[in-house]
């Protein structure tokens, strides 16, 4: 049905759904997206935008040939390395953290790389816990670290702070961008969040449901690091103004 | 000031009913009940205990109690495995494949409801008065019981952890060590345990009808010479087996694979 290419050695994801569609517990059919063309820009951040239940997961599980059961086309470079945060943390209860990252790192990652990463993201003193005794945010932090830790040529983010109080989301999207910025990585995240867009996007898309589609590409041109409370509220305004069914419901 | 007293009451007798010494006054009860009816009863069909005890140790100085608690400690041993290895592939490959499922269930069905003395009896006919017969018969009443169980734990398999090894691209090997194991091990451990009771008492019949060995063989030729102290001696001696290995090798190992869910948060 469809056709993963590998395409040598560049490091271009392009995708591209012609359609996909959900099978009912009825047997009803369901067009979840139609249309769907995206290419991502090397070693920049792509956030997708759009109202929760509009097909956000199901993209990223294509992206991640999770599901191959779609019209269309998924191209890759080769052999190519997959970093994925989920909504929940999805740690292995009966492994610690330090081997539930151990498991899937990169096979040079080294003792050090995992101190420093661990470090990093302030899980340093965990690495000997199992999953059960963390926090929610601790736990989404091991996650991270576990995302990255497989040295990722593409990393996946599936909206990974959602159900954290402000305080330790906001920390948290400031970690993963410090992270991030040590070693630029193709990254796709998925948010109904326009704030929490605007903070980590290069390159923002915005989705509009039932099929799912895009609606338009924005690029953020002021570099992560750079962008503070009072520039994110004055691009979000302008975005408001613009594109009001994708701004105003947040 | 009473209620404090009274508090401390129901701490003490909750304390001493945990403790090992509930356990242990009890199987002295039970052993001075025997004694008493034994004494009563002044009959060579119920002799006390101190009777029985010195049969064993008799017959494990001078006699063969030993290599026939040996023999069928091996049987039992070995039909546990052949159950458990079969029926957890089979339960797994029916909890995960709907449509081998719905050919294999009838089977399932049959074999869970076919009397053990059924399977045993048509498996000498069948393959001859053999070890390889005794331990398959006794094997094949267990695994339907073993495919169940770990049917059901294929079936409760989490998607999301299923979801996390694919993105993850763990191999195969990893994946079914890492998450397909730890999350079947609850249901193994059910298996296992009502699985080697089971399997135990089966293989004393299997020796009983087939076998010219073993503790079945021991109590059937005592069944004919109407050696109730011998019948009871093997008996205990045996139970005696069985609770060394379920608190020194069952428990143990149950305690090890699941100490991640033990962890104090």
């Amino acid at each position: 049905m469809n056709d993963t290419q590998h395409a040598g050695a560049t490091s271009q994801f392009k995708i591209h759904v012609e359609e996909k569609t959900h099978v009912g517990a009825d047997g009803s059919e369901l067009t979840a997206i139609s249309d769907f063309d995206l290419e991502l820009k090397p070693e920049s951040m792509t956030v997708l935008m759009g109202p929760s239940g509009c097909g956000k997961t199901t993209l990223l599980r294509i992206i991640a040939q999770l599901d191959d059961r779609f019209i269309g086309k998924v191209e890759y470079p080769a052999d190519v390395r997959i970093g994925f945060m989920f909504q929940e943390p999805r740690l292995l209860p009966w492994r610690t953290v330090k081997e539930n990252i151990e498991l899937v790192a990169a096979p040079d990652f080294s003792a050090d790389d995992l101190d420093r990463l661990a470090h990093a993201v302030g899980i340093a003193e965990m690495l000997s816990r199992y999953p059960r005794e963390l926090s929610l945010g601790l736990a989404r932090r091991a996650a991270l670290a576990r995302a990255f830790s497989t040295r990722p040529d593409l990393l996946l983010l599936d909206e990974p702070f959602v159900s954290l109080d402000e305080k330790s989301a906001d920390r948290l999207r400031r970690l993963l961008l410090e992270v991030w910025s040590e070693r630029p990585t193709t990254a796709v995240l998925v948010t109904h969040n326009a704030r929490e867009a605007l903070l980590l996007a290069d390159q923002l898309v915005l989705l509009a449901p039932r099929p799912t589609h895009v609606v338009a590409i924005e690029p953020v041109d002021v570099p992560q690091g750079e962008r503070d409370p009072k520039m994110i509220e004055k691009v979000h305004d302008d975005l408001l103004r613009r594109y009001p069914a994708n701004f105003s419901s947040v | 000031m009473s209620v404090t007293f009274a508090r401390s009451e129901t701490g003490r007798s909750l304390r001493l009913s945990r403790g090992p010494w509930v356990s242990l006054i009890s199987v002295a009860g039970f052993v001075l009940m025997w004694f008493v009816a034994a004494e009563f009863a002044q009959s060579r069909l119920l002799p006390g205990p101190g009777a029985v005890m010195e049969y064993i140790y008799e017959e494990t100085v001078h006699g063969n109690l030993l290599a026939e608690l040996g023999i069928t400690l091996w049987r039992v041993i070995a039909a546990f495995f052949v159950a458990m290895v079969i029926g957890s592939a089979v339960g797994l490959i029916m909890g995960e494949m709907p449509a081998v499922n719905r050919v294999l269930d009838p089977w399932l069905i049959v074999l869970l409801n076919l009397p053990a003395l059924v399977i045993i009896i048509l498996a000498y006919v069948w393959f001859g008065l053999n070890e390889a017969a005794a331990i398959g018969a006794v094997a094949l009443n267990k695994i339907p019981n073993v495919i169940v169980t770990v049917r059901e734990g294929a079936r409760s398999l989490d998607p999301g952890l299923n979801e996390m090894a694919r993105a993850y691209r763990m191999t195969p090997w990893s994946r079914f060590r890492n998450v397909t194991l730890p999350q079947l091990q609850p249901y193994f451990a059910t298996a296992s345990r009502t699985g080697i009771s089971l399997i135990w008492k089966i293989v004393l019949v299997v020796e009983l009808l087939g076998r010219p060995n073993g503790v079945g063989f021991e109590l059937h030729l005592n069944f004919q010479l109407f050696n109730v102290t011998a019948i009871l001696g093997y008996t205990l001696a045996f139970v005696a087996v069985m609770l060394t290995i379920e608190y020194l090798l069952v428990q143990p190992l149950e305690r090890y694979s699941t100490r991640w869910r033990n962890q104090p948060v």
